[in-house]
């Protein structure tokens, strides 16, 4: 039997998809600035692993010569997607939903098993729960990484007025290879989402718009019988599933 | 989107027959029909913003709504300026040289016997004559601060010169009434801005008064121990670590002063007027 059950509460849907354009607009604007001094590259001594961009990439995109555009872009919208982020955190925060989102002591192994899981390696089923551990740590990351873009923009936006910030993150430059290195930790975040979005089907994706899924109930005791869900406790480990 | 944000009590929303169940499957389909309806007219008028934000008339470069958030971002960074917090300084050996990046302004032949820094009273016609040696016998501040570029790199370099607030307190000129220009004592008359123009006009630079008073705003003749070179701005230019090195007019022709924002070179290419740090 089939029953209808709320997930995702409206305001979180809506933090979530305010982000996503603020956050790619972000990116953008940022690349637009980056180009200007494009030294970042994997590699050590005169070995070059990738160059943070090879010129087809800027090519491609037109993303040269366009630095004050792109500073102008970024210093408007980093107040959207700092208070966008910021009320999110707090609506967590008073609704009690930062309780399936933090990570538990479980959250770890399960997040081992989650991955195995995904790699196909791990056959049992996984705990039918909101957020499993992977999720937990992944959604608890990408939120710290926000507030670590904030943080180092800010040190580097403002070095001396925030003298103190951009000295604790390391010095002007070093903070803006942490900057920089978390826009592409979100790049990474978006590709692993997407894919992982792609798996779990329409009743997931639907939910982080509609705000429910449908879920298959034991008719007499009305337990879940089937898909993740808000309704057990949120720290719910791996052994009471 | 619709909410629910009360958490289901197990059983409430379970049908008892398949009809209860078809029922429910309905309600879930219109429930998730408005809802996927909104964001997509969310994203529509999100579209609809941008497209209006980018046909909005240009303000230097840059669309006007764009250009009114970056004015408003440094009147908040000049409420919360203070000129007691300095840029830090780093070892004398780690000072390189920068750059040039850029002759705007440098084109010209330049004799420095005969160059003359021109400074034009607040509030006056009056122009008054410096050479380099008026400003070498202001007190020599020395300072190891990182230059910052606004393309994104930065480097360590040694400077040494004049501070500029020590210039306009030897030479009250920034003021109507003739008063000297304490920077910790600001007087009502002081002028709001300076302006800095090179000799040929071709470059020139805004700031406002407090980063112009601030105790690292140098007139500055040597980099790295040495008189400065042609390509840094001999005889003399402008430092200062509180603002990207857009600002740091090399080869000083005339300083003025102004009750609004002077013309910037940089800022009527689409970059921030104030371009503080």
């Amino acid at each position: 039997m089939k029953q209808l059950v709320e997930k995702h509460p409206l305001a979180i849907r809506w933090f979530h998809w305010v982000n996503f354009p603020v956050l790619a607009l972000m990116i953008w604007s940022g690349m637009w600035i980056y180009w200007a001094n494009d030294v970042y590259r994997l590699g050590w001594g005169k070995t070059t692993l990738f160059k943070f961009f090879p010129q087809s990439f800027y090519d491609a995109f037109h993303l040269d010569h366009k630095l004050a555009q792109g500073m102008s872009w970024h210093f408007v919208l980093m107040w959207v997607f700092f208070l966008n982020g910021l009320l999110y955190v707090l609506y967590t925060l008073f609704s009690g939903e930062w309780r399936y989102l933090l990570p538990t002591r479980h959250s770890f192994r399960e997040a081992v098993l989650v991955t195995l899981h995904d790699l196909g390696l791990y056959k049992k089923p996984l705990p039918v729960r909101k957020f499993n551990g992977a999720q937990q740590i992944a959604y608890t990351s990408v939120i710290v990484m926000g507030l670590g873009s904030v943080l180092t923009g800010l040190a580097i936006y403002k070095p001396v007025q925030f003298g103190w910030l951009t000295q604790a993150l390391g010095g002007y430059e070093f903070a803006r290879i942490i900057h920089f290195a978390l826009t592409i930790g979100y790049v990474l975040f978006f590709i692993v989402h997407i894919a992982q979005v792609a798996r779990a089907g329409w009743n997931n994706l639907r939910a982080m718009v509609a705000g429910f899924e449908i879920e298959e109930v034991d008719p007499v005791t009305h337990k879940i019988t089937a898909g993740p869900t808000s309704l057990p406790a949120a720290d719910s480990s791996l052994t009471s599933n | 989107m619709t909410d629910n944000s009360t958490a289901p009590v197990p059983g409430e929303n379970a049908p008892a027959n398949p009809e209860a169940e078809k029922a429910m499957l309905a309600e879930a389909r219109r429930r998730s029909r408005r809802s996927f309806i909104t964001l997509g007219l969310a994203g529509l008028a999100g579209l609809g913003g941008w497209r209006w934000l980018i046909s909005q008339p240009d303000d230097a470069g840059i669309p006007h709504p764009l250009r009114k958030v970056l004015d408003a971002n440094s009147r908040l960074a000049s409420a919360y300026f203070k000129e007691t917090r300095l840029a830090p300084e780093f070892a004398r050996s780690r000072a390189r040289t920068p750059r040039k990046n850029g002759a705007y302004g440098l084109k010209s032949e330049i004799d420095p016997v005969a160059w003359r820094m021109r400074v034009q009273g607040y509030g006056t016609d009056k122009t008054q004559e410096f050479t380099l040696a008026d400003i070498q016998a202001l007190p020599k501040v020395e300072m190891v601060t990182e230059l910052k570029c606004i393309e994104g790199w930065s480097i360590v370099v040694h400077w040494a010169g004049a501070r500029l607030s020590d210039f306009l307190e030897r030479y009250p000129l920034a003021t109507r009434s003739g008063r000297p220009a304490d920077p910790l004592n600001p007087p009502a008359d002081l002028a709001p801005y300076v302006a800095m123009l090179t000799p040929d006009e071709q470059y020139y630079v805004g700031l406002d008064i407090a980063s112009a008073l601030h105790p690292q705003t140098l007139l500055c003749y040597e980099m790295n121990g040495e008189p400065l070179t042609a390509d840094h701005g001999a005889p003399l230019r402008l430092v200062t670590p509180l603002k990207y090195g857009i600002k740091h007019l090399k080869r000083i022709g005339t300083i003025t002063f102004a009750d609004t924002r002077p013309k910037d070179f940089w800022a009527e290419l689409g970059y921030d007027w104030d371009a503080g740090h």
